[in-house]
């Protein structure tokens, strides 16, 4: 190998590590670090006369919205409140009762399953019960 | 002031500046109206840089205080509402007008030979137009502008392999917080602008060293089209339509001041009728009539895959048609872009039209 050539080599070889080591932190530098999943399981969604029957609630759920809805019989049912199509914030319409994304139009019925329009799968269904005064919403065991 | 005039000659080469601009002419055919959509382009970006760094005067980029800074500056600010709304109709037209070029320029098949990379960079810029635009819509931090940012991201995130990542070095996180907004706020007054200061100075330099392309009907006529002084009788054209900008522009922002909607809330529903501005409507639309599953795939995924493929193909254009720009493939590439055309004008319409169930 000439002189020449190898100072040509040796330049780019180093010009390139160089340029990696600047660039490797800065791409780092860029992507949030993973924040561990808050392990929220169970919250207080509503109080339990807050819901007119044939109502809902939106509520946080470990940083991710959750739907609570009341039966007409008084009873109550909730699922995750994220649209599996993408990712908008659904909503409850009584009169259909039907589970609706206004986004793209996508409808869920109320086991939460994907019923029409483009969400490719259900909505996450969560437990409910009553304590005391309080509508506690919970994981499902299986979730 | 003749010396004056001598001193800064000698020191900036005015003289060469002087024979470029007297050098510079333009082609008049019958098609030569298209000519003037890359300026008038040129024009509103430059709107978009006076009243965005005038809004900047005002602006708080935080989640407790961007809505507030913005609504303080509507009603409190001399003339806010104003700058505010010439700011947000300037960018649609400009995308608007950006899309005339990039359709007439396809028409016209001025991506041939040598100007290849001229559209590729034309290309770039509208991309960063559409940066522009889907950043600079969640900087108020409202209700429609949450849910556009969540669905934008969702569908950058839905593409395979790097998706995640995206949708992460979008968000500054897993969800859409004040973080994404300081985020947008650097893309767009900080990266965009200096992407796009890069690339429209390559693109300018491009136009003006091949000059304007002649399209093939023209250019196989018996003669040779006559051409116009580019300064200063193409440029006073040119101005005129630029007054004709600014007096709509006032227009608009007059009779429809843009609207600031309610706070962002993420936890309310995504808000009836929600829809992204117009020139995502053709995505947005073919996302929605899309089935849940096309031959087993998430019809998400095979529409943002479809998408972005015939984005490639439109990229990519220069290379696959004929260079004479006339025969049978040339044919067919004028057809494929009339059928794009339809395509993006009926599925926007139908954003409008359809309305919700």
């Amino acid at each position: 190998m000439k002189r020449r050539d190898f100072l040509d080599w040796l330049f780019w070889i180093s010009g390139t590590t160089v340029g990696a080591f600047v660039l490797y932190p800065v791409v780092r530098y860029l992507v949030p670090p993973e924040m561990p999943e808050a392990a929220t399981r169970r919250v207080n969604a509503a109080r339990g006369d807050e819901l007119a029957p044939g109502a809902f609630k939106i509520f946080p759920f470990g940083g991710e919205p959750g739907i609570l809805i009341r039966n007409p019989d008084g009873s109550y049912r909730a699922f995750s409140a994220v649209c599996t199509h993408l990712g908008c914030t659904v909503q409850y319409r009584p009169g259909e009762r039907m589970i609706w994304c206004a986004c793209h139009d996508g409808f869920y019925d109320l086991e939460g399953r994907n019923v029409s329009g483009p969400p490719p799968r259900p909505l996450e269904r969560y437990d409910v019960h009553l304590a005391g005064d309080e509508v506690v919403v919970e994981k499902a065991q299986t979730a | 002031m003749g010396s004056v005039r001598e001193w800064l000659r000698d020191r900036l080469g005015l003289d060469e500046i002087q024979h470029l601009v007297e050098k510079k002419d333009v082609p008049v055919h019958r098609h030569s109206f298209w000519y003037y959509w890359g300026g008038m382009t040129l024009f509103l970006f430059g709107v978009q840089v006076v009243t965005g760094i005038l809004l900047l005067l005002y602006y708080r980029a935080s989640a407790d205080e961007a809505y507030e800074s913005v609504r303080f500056l509507m009603t409190q600010v001399s003339f806010g509402w104003l700058i505010r709304s010439i700011h947000s109709w300037s960018a649609n037209l400009m995308i608007g007008a950006a899309m005339i070029h990039m359709f007439s320029t396809f028409l016209m098949k001025s991506y041939r030979t040598p100007r290849e990379v001229t559209w590729l960079s034309g290309m770039v810029l509208l991309g960063l137009s559409m940066a522009f635009g889907f950043s600079g819509y969640l900087l108020p931090w409202n209700q429609l502008a949450f849910f556009a940012t969540k669905v934008g991201t969702d569908i950058v995130g839905a593409v395979p392999g790097v998706g995640h990542f995206l949708l992460r070095f979008l968000r500054g996180g897993d969800q859409i917080t004040g973080g994404t907004l300081t985020r947008f706020f650097g893309f767009h007054v900080a990266i965009l602008p200096a992407v796009t200061t890069l690339i429209l100075g390559m693109h300018l330099y491009l136009v003006q060293r091949h000059g304007m392309s002649v399209p093939p009907s023209v250019e196989q006529g018996p003669t040779p089209p006559p051409r116009m002084k580019f300064v200063p009788n193409f440029l006073l054209r040119d101005m005129v339509g630029w007054l004709a900008a600014l007096g709509l522009l006032a227009l608009l922002a007059a009779l429809f001041p843009w609207e600031l909607g309610i706070k962002a809330d993420p936890y309310v529903p995504a808000p009836a009728g929600i829809k992204p501005e117009w020139y995502f409507g053709w995505m947005f639309q073919t996302l929605r009539m899309l089935p849940s599953h096309i031959l087993g795939l998430e019809g998400e995924l095979v529409g943002i895959l479809g998408i972005g493929l015939a984005g490639m193909v439109w990229l990519v254009v220069p290379f696959l048609d004929d260079v004479r720009g006339i025969g049978p493939r040339a044919r067919f590439w004028r057809i494929v872009g009339v059928i794009a055309i339809l395509y993006v004008t009926v599925f926007t319409l139908m954003v409008y039209r359809g309305g919700t169930p």
